[in-house]
């Protein structure tokens, strides 16, 4: 049988037209690059924080947001421009539109975020502890932040702005839970029990595992939750999207 | 073999039956019209043959090959052009044909061999780079039927892809469609269209209500009401529709400058105009008699339902 090597053809083919079409489209530039750095400026700017000891957090915002906006939009855009259903009938599965979806998001994210990264090796005076779980974290942040994306498009609409809406109605509370501007240490009450269902604030436990070797979880159950999180992400991408198609295109 | 084998293909949406046993077996090689008013079912077919919807009941077969057990080895056997141009427009038509030809697996050197005879075969050599947004309807049809036929697939699918098209772009890709089958694909082609599909066509099926109601020849088709026959007339000076209320002219409509008038018997039809224009002293200017038209055979199909 020829259908796992098609199968992963699949995914590398729609990665790329991914790449191709929708890096550079306005909302994923907006969404994707300048807000995360307006947040920055707007948080750090005049504070006189100390930076390095926010690196790691900001650093998770950069790739949590880079890699989960690129999702919200392909499956929209694709379906208002009507490519949607040549799409589905090319020797690709639903699961390989899906995972392609994925990985595109994730290498965006990745792309961004190692940018910020060396780019700021200039400015900031970090050290990383312990780089191989530095690349797990930029690894599984943006795994589970681009799997995030494209849950956040699964729902039958093909109107780009709207999902991007919704996206950023889920994406926004997130960065003021988790950990990036309040460090998990000094939340509390509701703050605190809302801070453990965000998968972000893992990512921001394992970069700060990994850049400055003091984390309030072990990296173990940092990674464990991340991998479970994507995969249920994942999951209920495909149920979702499935069960549009039952209904229709 | 059998190129497309559907067995009892059902599909609804919520309380709407949209295919209702819908069973099909096309040979290698035939070119397969699916004719059907607005509405009828004739999209949610195509898209259960091709693998895009999934049936409620039923399975489809392309080539032998399953299409719900392995969707991918069977989509690599076909080509599929939707309903409207659906080719990416922030693409050129190369990059278009480009990622088509990747999606079917083929190699770099192949690719290139076909696009280049592709857009060549459909006039589009000197737009390949640029991108298809700025084309026209006609060409964009022409980018998204380019990127069905790069990989030379067995089993054709066309969705009304004359529709809205014009007079040039039209026979362009009738000739293409007509090419393909002499090559050995399958065609199964929806149409609006009925002259398009009595001349493309050697099997034509109706669909109403998600229901086949007839499937034969053309030829057959017609032949199940051939006691209805047509006249063209047209006169030096307009007449109204008064002149035809008479016995044995079942129905007259104008087209154009002529009248068509419906009749199952067209020698008496022929007399009376003649006798009738001579009487009011309105010269025949035209006079024609055909045969029963597919036309004619679908309207009555699809009414009488």
């Amino acid at each position: 049988m020829m259908e796992v090597p098609l199968f992963l053809r699949g995914i590398l083919v729609i990665t790329e037209k991914n790449m191709r079409l929708y890096y550079t489209k306005p909302p994923v530039l907006m969404f994707g690059i300048l807000f995360p750095l307006f947040m920055f400026f707007a948080f750090f700017v005049g504070r006189h924080l100390d930076l390095t000891t926010f690196f790691p957090a900001f650093l998770a915002m950069i790739l949590f947001f880079t890699a989960s906006s690129v999702g919200p939009l392909i499956t929209p855009w694709e379906k208002r421009e009507k490519t949607y259903e040549r799409l589905l009938s090319y020797p690709v599965t639903q699961d390989s539109i899906i995972l392609g979806d994925i990985v595109a998001g994730a290498l965006f994210g990745i792309g961004i975020s190692l940018l910020v990264w060396i780019a700021s090796i200039f400015f900031v005076p970090v050290t990383i502890t312990t780089m191989g779980l530095f690349i797990i974290a930029f690894i599984l942040g943006t795994l589970t932040s681009s799997a995030l994306g494209v849950l956040l498009a699964s729902p039958a609409s093909n109107s780009p702005p709207n999902v991007m809406i919704f996206s950023n109605l889920i994406r926004f509370p997130l960065i003021f839970i988790s950990g990036i501007f309040v460090p998990l240490q000094q939340m509390d009450g509701l703050a605190l029990t809302l801070a453990y269902f965000s998968p972000l604030t893992y990512m921001v436990d394992l970069f700060n595992a990994a850049i400055s070797g003091i984390s309030v979880f072990s990296p173990f159950a940092d990674c464990t939750v991340l991998i479970l999180v994507a995969a249920g992400f994942t999951i209920a991408a495909r149920i979702i999207q499935k069960r549009n198609l039952m209904k229709g295109m | 073999m059998d190129a497309i084998r559907a067995d009892h293909l059902k599909k609804t949406f919520g309380q709407i039956l949209a295919v209702d046993n819908v069973n099909l077996l096309i040979n290698e090689g035939e070119t397969f019209g699916f004719l059907g008013p607005n509405g009828a079912g004739k999209t949610t077919t195509i898209r259960l043959l091709t693998g895009v919807l999934t049936p409620d009941v039923g399975t489809v077969y392309i080539n032998g090959i399953n299409i719900h057990r392995h969707p991918l080895d069977a989509k690599i056997q076909m080509g599929v052009i939707p309903e409207s141009s659906t080719v990416y427009g922030d693409l050129s038509a190369e990059q278009n044909l480009q990622l088509s030809g990747k999606m079917y697996g083929m190699p770099r050197a192949l690719r290139h061999e076909r696009i280049d005879e592709i857009l060549s075969r459909l006039g589009l050599s000197e737009k390949r780079r640029n991108l298809v947004r700025t084309f026209s309807k006609g060409m964009k049809q022409r980018v998204s039927i380019a990127c069905a036929i790069i990989h030379r697939p067995p089993v054709l699918f066309l969705d009304e892809p004359t529709s809205g098209l014009d007079v040039q772009s039209r026979r362009l890709v009738i000739e293409t469609i007509r090419d393909m089958n002499e090559q050995g694909s399958t065609i199964f082609l929806t149409t609006h269209n009925i002259e398009e599909a009595n001349t493309l066509c050697q099997t034509v099926c109706i669909i109403n209500k998600g229901k086949i109601i007839a499937q034969d020849s053309p030829e057959r088709l017609k032949k199940m009401f051939d006691t209805t026959q047509s006249v063209e007339v047209s006169f030096d000076r307009p007449v109204t529709r008064d002149l035809f209320v008479v016995e044995g002219i079942l129905r007259a409509e104008p087209c154009g400058d002529k009248w068509r008038l419906y009749t199952d018997n067209p020698d008496r039809v022929l007399k009376y105009l003649v006798k009738r224009a001579e009487r009011e002293s309105i010269g025949i200017t035209s006079l024609t008699t055909s045969g029963p038209s597919l036309e004619e055979a679908f309207v009555q199909l699809t009414e009488c339902l």
